[in-house]
């Protein structure tokens, strides 16, 4: 059995179809709007921005975040910039034409309508954030300046020095605040979702866990927001921060939510090679780096000399040999796959041959150190703390990890997920970047969700509901989900194992490394899904969490978000071997040109996989969203 | 890749915030020298999870000195030793064989301890709410480059707005006081053209709010020798110049600029 997914694209040419759908959307008065209560979980770009624009407007917001402040969501770590189709720089951008980069940066696997609409509110989001005191960079003028990203033969990049995501994040922060401070928003901090409430196929509110007492208690609401980013860290490594997880879109998904493309996992070309075993996470170098720094290894594999050392001829600058119409700007799923296969070959570089040069001698040399320490300077200084070199001396070294995840809670045009009143916006959605998504991009769909399209959906949403009256806190679903979540904890706390939740996330994070990582195989997947049930009933019976429930215990909430972990792996992997074709980030060995490209299969697979559950993640019930292409062009990508 | 031996922990434990707490002393037989501060932690707190021993809490997120989560005193110095550098950034490389580490949390009158290394610092958001912000109601802003900002003027605003709000300069200063933190919000807004609507009324309720829960600057200036980000003195200066002015302007006076 399979529903029929309504992606509720409104009529008309792509281009009206947000005209129409604002025209056409209902709305509630004014004075109306402080009887609807919102929910918005997670205070990222798109969390934070929601909640307070739907503050300004007049409804009663609740803001949870399992942060101690509203400010360090993990937006704050983007570094490179944010895109917007404003054509300062007069060099051919338009929203088309970041519409068509969007679409096929992602491999042909996004909806149409939702990215046509991302890229033209991408310039609203540009005049919101300057007048908010965004500290952008300028021309001497006095003008903004950009810079170019991946996938884009445009300079429409936005950007704070090497801290965009930072400034965005502070810029939404202090929106946010001043709400608080006005009484529109009341905020919730280090407080955790634990459980979303669907009475009546509604979704009516949510359960939390107040992680310094233990507490859970029961939250109310006319409609509830996920704004609470991706699922990267089930990797174990990568470049999120540590306390990133899926825990709250799992649990939406466990209660009806549909997940789609889980398996759409990004890795970023330029991040910091491990260094040894007891790593606990990446650190991404920003993407930017690539508008300035060249990347090359070793002709030969056994070079051992020291970069410098090298001359001219003996380096392969390889994505300027295979890709010269883009060069050290390919897409991000490009880069990193052919800096993997030089590795693997034997090029790669530093003590544990494990990573390729990025070079800014050339660019030093035609710029001026001066140039390039105000282009880059805090990241140059970030690559110094950690890798203990000095990039304007020796090259940096990189390698791929594991970064951004497409893939997320399924949405329609509303950005309504299948739980009427249950909406997902910004990373926790799979809407905007299909199989890949650009660089620079993130920043943008956030704050797009947050700022000019969930307003208007979720009053869309609301009007019908005037005067109804919702199911309170004691309404027995609301107890039986509390229930469920304080045996769910204690359970965790009673196993009295001899494993912490930390060794069980490693063991994870590398069988998804292996088998569900950069390539894929139908072979490594079916190992992979044999391997993980088996080390996850191992997690059961053998979790050791030490401490209690009833003060903060950071081992207790990490053993909650493992076990989502888990259930998620399974289904990212299923979801992968059921993807019989290359797109974008997930590639399957068996589906590649000759010359070792992404080879699509659009009459079988040109569609989203969005996952029902159904008590075991093995067994999801899949149901498919075609995807149609009325306006972009269905074409094999080329950044030759 | 080398391997440290034999450090000796002094580690703050206490079990809430009404409880005493006291200092206990871990042995750490080896780490690796590429391992950060907090992983060192982490293999600590591995340890402690397998002898069934509750872990040592601390606060930390991105690791990557962005998000401004993590904190410590270690050896008496917020984020420990390496200047402009935050805890979750520094490597063991730092450190020798043998030494003797004392780790405490960030120690402030305004920052209560939760539990054995974890501070609320809900009070700094308390002074952002007050006035740590641009009024800019979503959808009507102007075309971004109709509002254009010199570059030195742009360039001065991120230097101040670079500040990760992460209580070191609190916890290094000998009053608790916050004037680094609310200076660095205050300098980002007020040179701004965006952030002259408000700036003298921003600059009074900032400081009231700063006033009320922090204790008073009596120029040390250990705040900025500690600040990751190195914010400077400067922003508590023009702090105290625009609320000076804040008591003198009234609405005419504004009006003239």
């Amino acid at each position: 059995m399979s529903t029929v997914l309504n992606a509720k694209v409104p009529d008309g040419e792509l281009r009206d179809k947000w005209d129409n759908y604002k025209a056409d959307a209902k709305l509630v008065n004014p004075n109306n709007k402080r009887k609807f209560k919102v929910i918005v979980v997670g205070t990222g770009l798109a969390g934070a921005s929601a909640a307070a624009t739907l503050a300004e407007l007049g409804y009663q917001v609740d803001a949870f975040t399992f942060h101690d402040s509203a400010r360090r969501a993990h937006s704050i770590a983007a570094q490179g910039g944010i895109n917007a189709a404003k054509n300062y720089q007069g060099d051919g951008d338009s929203i088309n034409r970041l519409f068509v980069d969007t679409i096929k940066g992602g491999d042909f696997r996004s909806r149409e309508s939702n990215v046509h609409r991302l890229a033209q509110v991408s310039v609203d989001i540009i005049d919101q954030m300057v007048a908010q005191g965004v500290p952008f960079a300028r021309e001497y003028g006095g003008m903004l300046d950009n810079r170019s990203f991946g996938g884009a033969q445009v300079s429409r990049t936005f950007y704070a020095r090497g801290q965009t995501g930072q400034q965005l994040l502070l810029g939404a922060y202090q929106q946010l605040s001043r709400q608080v401070g006005l009484g529109g928003v009341r905020l919730f901090n280090r407080t955790e979702l634990v459980d979303i409430v669907v009475i009546d196929g509604r979704c009516s509110g949510i359960v939390v866990r107040d992680l310094l007492t233990g507490e859970i208690t029961s939250h109310a609401a006319h409609a509830v927001v996920m704004a609470t980013g991706g699922y990267g860290n089930v990797f174990f490594l990568s470049t999120n921060a540590m306390n990133c997880n899926v825990t709250a879109a799992w649990r939406a998904h466990r209660r009806g939510a549909m997940f789609a493309n889980p398996c759409y996992t990004q890795i970023h070309p330029t991040c910091i090679p491990q260094s040894d075993e007891s790593q606990s996470k990446l650190t991404l170098m920003s993407e930017s780096l690539r508008n300035d720094g060249r990347v090359w290894v070793p002709k030969n594999a056994d070079d051992s000399r020291s970069a410098e050392q090298i001359p001219e001829s003996e380096r392969d600058y390889y994505l300027e040999r295979l890709y010269p119409s883009y060069g050290n700007l390919a897409p991000r799923d490009i880069s990193s796959r052919a800096a993997k296969r030089l590795v693997d070959k034997g090029h790669g570089v530093g003590p544990l041959k494990n990573g390729v040069n990025l070079d800014f001698s050339a660019a030093i040399a035609r710029l001026g150190r001066d140039v390039v320490e105000e282009r880059y300077g805090n990241l140059f200084q970030m690559y110094e703390r950690i890798a203990g070199e000095d990039p304007y001396k020796t090259p940096m070294r990189i390698y791929p990890a594991t970064h951004y995840t497409m893939g997320g809670l399924w949405v329609d045009y509303e950005l309504g997920t299948t739980v009427p009143g249950l909406y997902a916006a910004g990373e926790a959605n799979f809407s905007d970047h299909g199989a890949n998504r650009l660089g620079a991009s993130a920043l943008m769909q956030g704050l797009a969700d947050g700022y000019f399209v969930l307003p208007y959906t979720i009053s869309n949403g609301l009007a019908p509901l005037l005067n109804k009256p919702v199911p309170t806190t004691d309404h027995p679903a609301f107890v039986q989900a509390e229930t469920e979540a304080r045996e769910r904890f204690n359970g965790y706390l009673n196993i009295k194992g001899t494993r912490s939740p930390d060794w069980f996330h490693r063991e994870l994070g590398k069988i998804i490394w292996d088998y569900c990582g950069m390539e894929r195989t139908q072979q490594g997947l079916e190992k992979a899904l044999s391997e993980l049930p088996a080390l996850y009933s191992e997690f059961k019976k053998d979790l050791r969490v030490t401490g209690t429930g009833e003060s903060i215990n950071q081992t207790l909430e990490k053993a909650g978000r493992v076990d989502d972990f888990f259930q998620l792996g399974m289904l990212m992997c299923r979801d992968a071997l059921d993807r019989e074709e290359s797109c974008g980030a997930h590639f399957r060995s068996e589906y590649q040109t000759d010359d070792g490209e992404a080879l699509r299969n659009d009459e079988e697979f040109c569609h989203v996989s969005a996952y029902k559950w159904t008590g075991d993640p093995m067994a999801a019930e899949l149901n498919k969203e075609q995807l149609v292409y009325e306006t972009a062009h269905l074409a094999t990508r080329s950044y030759k | 890749m080398n391997q440290l031996t034999n450090l000796k922990l002094k580690v703050w434990r206490q079990a809430g915030p009404e409880t005493k707490g006291h200092f206990e002393s871990y042995t750490v037989d080896k780490v690796s020298d590429e391992a950060s501060f907090l992983e060192m932690l982490d293999q600590l707190n591995e340890r402690l999870i397998s002898e069934g021993k509750e872990a040592i809490v601390f606060d930390h997120d991105c690791r990557e000195g962005i998000c401004g989560t993590c904190s410590l005193m270690i050896n008496g110095r917020a984020h420990g030793p390496q200047r402009a550098t935050t805890t979750c950034q520094l490597h063991m490389r730092t450190f020798k064989s043998g030494d003797e580490i004392v780790i405490e949390p960030w120690r402030a009158a305004a920052f209560p301890i939760i539990k054995d290394l974890m501070v609320d610092r809900a009070s700094f958001d308390r002074i952002v709410e007050a006035g740590g912000f641009i009024t800019a109601p979503t959808g009507g802003a102007p075309d971004a480059n109709l509002i254009l900002v010199p570059k030195p003027v742009a360039d001065a605003a991120m230097d101040s707005a670079a500040c990760i709000g992460c209580g070191a300069c609190v916890a290094a200063c000998p009053n608790g006081a916050a004037n680094l933190f609310t200076g660095a919000k205050i300098s980002h807004l007020n040179v701004l053209p965006q952030g002259q609507s408000e700036r003298y009324k921003r600059a009074e309720a900032m400081v009231h709010a700063m006033d009320d829960q922090f204790g008073s600057c009596t120029n040390h200036g250990e705040c900025s020798a500690a600040c990751p980000k190195e914010i400077s003195l400067d922003v508590i200066a023009m702090m105290n110049s625009d609320f000076r002015k804040s008591k003198s302007k009234n609405r005419k006076a504004l009006s003239r600029g």
